[in-house]
């Protein structure tokens, strides 16, 4: 399949609700959690049962978005949103059938596996265009389109919520919300098939680096074997990492650190805090990387990575004795995490070019993965510890929060060692190409 | 790169659809983020 090139006079503003048509729904996968509950009681699971379809999920997440990104820059942004259609649609029509017959497996194999790929090339699929479209604003195109993976969950969990009321929490309940956001995900992601365009001057990939000869331009393949590519995966894995810590145990955290004081926060409140991190998770992935292409991208990383050690280490020394201290730290916290998500396509396109940003990027998304596990795996493991030792409230976390200080000092260091790609990396320029190609023909 | 694509003013059949797209997107978006307003002050009140 060719990538579709847009016809003169198409707008570059037709492509952001493309690319939010997909990201929006495939952001369902953080609603997951409304699906467990009625899932454990119709099909007597384990609450560890029924992660498994969300956690093979992000599983083929990354390594789908790693392994399939150069086939995502060859067939174009049309490909990938019909192949994220098709794999993340047919995932809940698996599902349906799985809990209709009462077969978990279905459904595991559905939203988790056919599902999971879905979610990976949806991912990627309009990151490398974005950038063709905006070279002026990378960083807000694709804060646009990031933006809309938090958004997702916003909308999925309550609609979800009000679908299983309505359907009934029983198998047949679920099967029958699982068919309808199948087909409703469906139709609304059709739009980003419709509507995507890649511009004139870059339908062909290898066309688009010849014709920007003054920019660095650098293979997926080579851009592993950079050193500035390990650098940025170590930068994102430690900002998601740090912010993950929060996110993860968000409502029992809040919980703990005012369990003593005079003004006790209940299980309502702690609701509305988890509510207000999503807020600023969203806003952090349009707003900080916006900013990016004002202050430069090593800069934000800098705020990202320098100014998050400093609000853990305030929730860590003043954070149980002032309530909206707390919660203002942990709000800057999730949105450095979100603008670190928004952020990286726009630093990988400074560094490598948009030659083949979209399998880069693709494969950076690995750092996601491994802090996936490493962000919760900390705060978990210490507040379990701390708690046997009996220690309870702030202390539980203490630990926690110096470790991710930490983490945040080393993400720190990486980025100031982020140099320019050395140009023997780079492809071969129309003028380097010819004159390679006059040498191979003279010494023929 | 998107110069040529972008510097063209969109014909008044673009605009339509431009803003059908905006919509389209926009008000599930809506529905999100009331239902996250709502939670959200849950924090101040519950």
């Amino acid at each position: 399949m060719s990538p579709p090139v847009a016809p003169p006079g198409w707008s570059r503003w037709l492509v952001p609700p493309a690319a939010l048509s997909v990201h929006l729904s495939i952001g369902q996968a953080y609603a997951w959690s409304v699906f467990k509950p009625p899932l454990e009681s119709a099909l007597g699971l384990s609450g560890t049962q029924s992660a498994l379809p969300f956690q093979l999920g992000i599983v083929m997440l990354g390594l789908s978005a790693a392994f399939g990104g150069t086939l995502v820059e060859r067939n174009g942004p049309r490909w990938a949103m019909t192949v994220a259609l098709v794999c993340f649609s047919s995932g809940f029509l698996l599902s349906a059938l799985g809990a209709a017959t009462e077969q978990y497996w279905l459904i595991v194999l559905g939203y988790g596996f056919v599902g999971g790929i879905g979610l990976g090339i949806g991912y990627i699929s309009p990151v490398s265009t974005l950038i063709k479209w905006f070279p002026d604003r990378p960083g807000m195109a694709t804060g646009i389109a990031i933006m809309g993976f938090g958004g997702g969950a916003l909308i999925a969990s309550p609609w979800s919520a009000q679908m299983l009321e309505s359907f009934g929490s029983d198998s047949s309940g679920i099967a029958l919300a699982f068919l309808v956001h199948g087909l409703s995900y469906a139709v609304f992601m059709l739009l980003g098939v419709l509507l995507v365009r890649v511009p004139p001057h870059a339908s062909g990939a290898r066309e688009a680096a010849r014709q920007a000869p003054t920019g660095p331009q650098v293979s997926a393949q080579q851009a592993l074997r950079t050193p500035q590519f390990w650098l940025l995966w170590t930068v994102l894995c430690m900002n998601v990492t740090a912010g993950i810590g929060i996110l993860e145990k968000a409502a029992p955290m809040i919980t703990d650190f005012f369990a003593d004081s005079s003004t006790p926060v209940s299980v309502t409140a702690a609701a509305g805090f988890v509510a207000l991190l999503s807020a600023a998770n969203m806003a952090g992935r349009i707003g900080w990387s916006s900013t990016s292409d004002l202050i430069g991208r090593k800069n934000i990383y800098r705020v990202y990575l320098g100014a998050g050690a400093l609000m853990y280490a305030l929730i860590a020394l003043f954070g149980d004795s002032s309530k909206p201290l707390f919660v203002l730290c942990a709000l800057v916290i999730l949105s450095f995490y979100g603008g670190g998500f928004a952020t990286v396509p726009a630093y990988l396109k400074d560094l490598f070019g948009t030659y083949q940003v979209g399998a880069i990027h693709g494969r950076l998304l690995t750092a996601w993965s491994t802090a996936g596990v490493l962000g919760p795996l900390i705060v978990n493991w210490i507040a379990d510890r701390q708690e046997e030792a009996g220690r309870h409230g702030a202390s539980l976390y203490g630990l926690s929060f110096i470790i991710m200080i930490g983490l945040l000092v080393v993400g720190f260091v990486a980025n100031e060692l982020v140099r320019p790609v050395d140009p023997r990396h780079h492809v071969p320029q129309p003028k380097e190409a010819d004159r390679v190609q006059r040498e191979q023909s003279e010494s023929a | 790169m998107s110069s040529e694509s972008s510097q063209s003013p969109p014909s008044p059949d673009r605009r339509w659809l431009i803003a059908l797209a905006w919509v389209w997107v926009g008000v599930p978006l809506a529905y999100g983020l009331y239902e996250l307003v709502r939670k959200a002050t849950q924090l101040f009140t519950g």
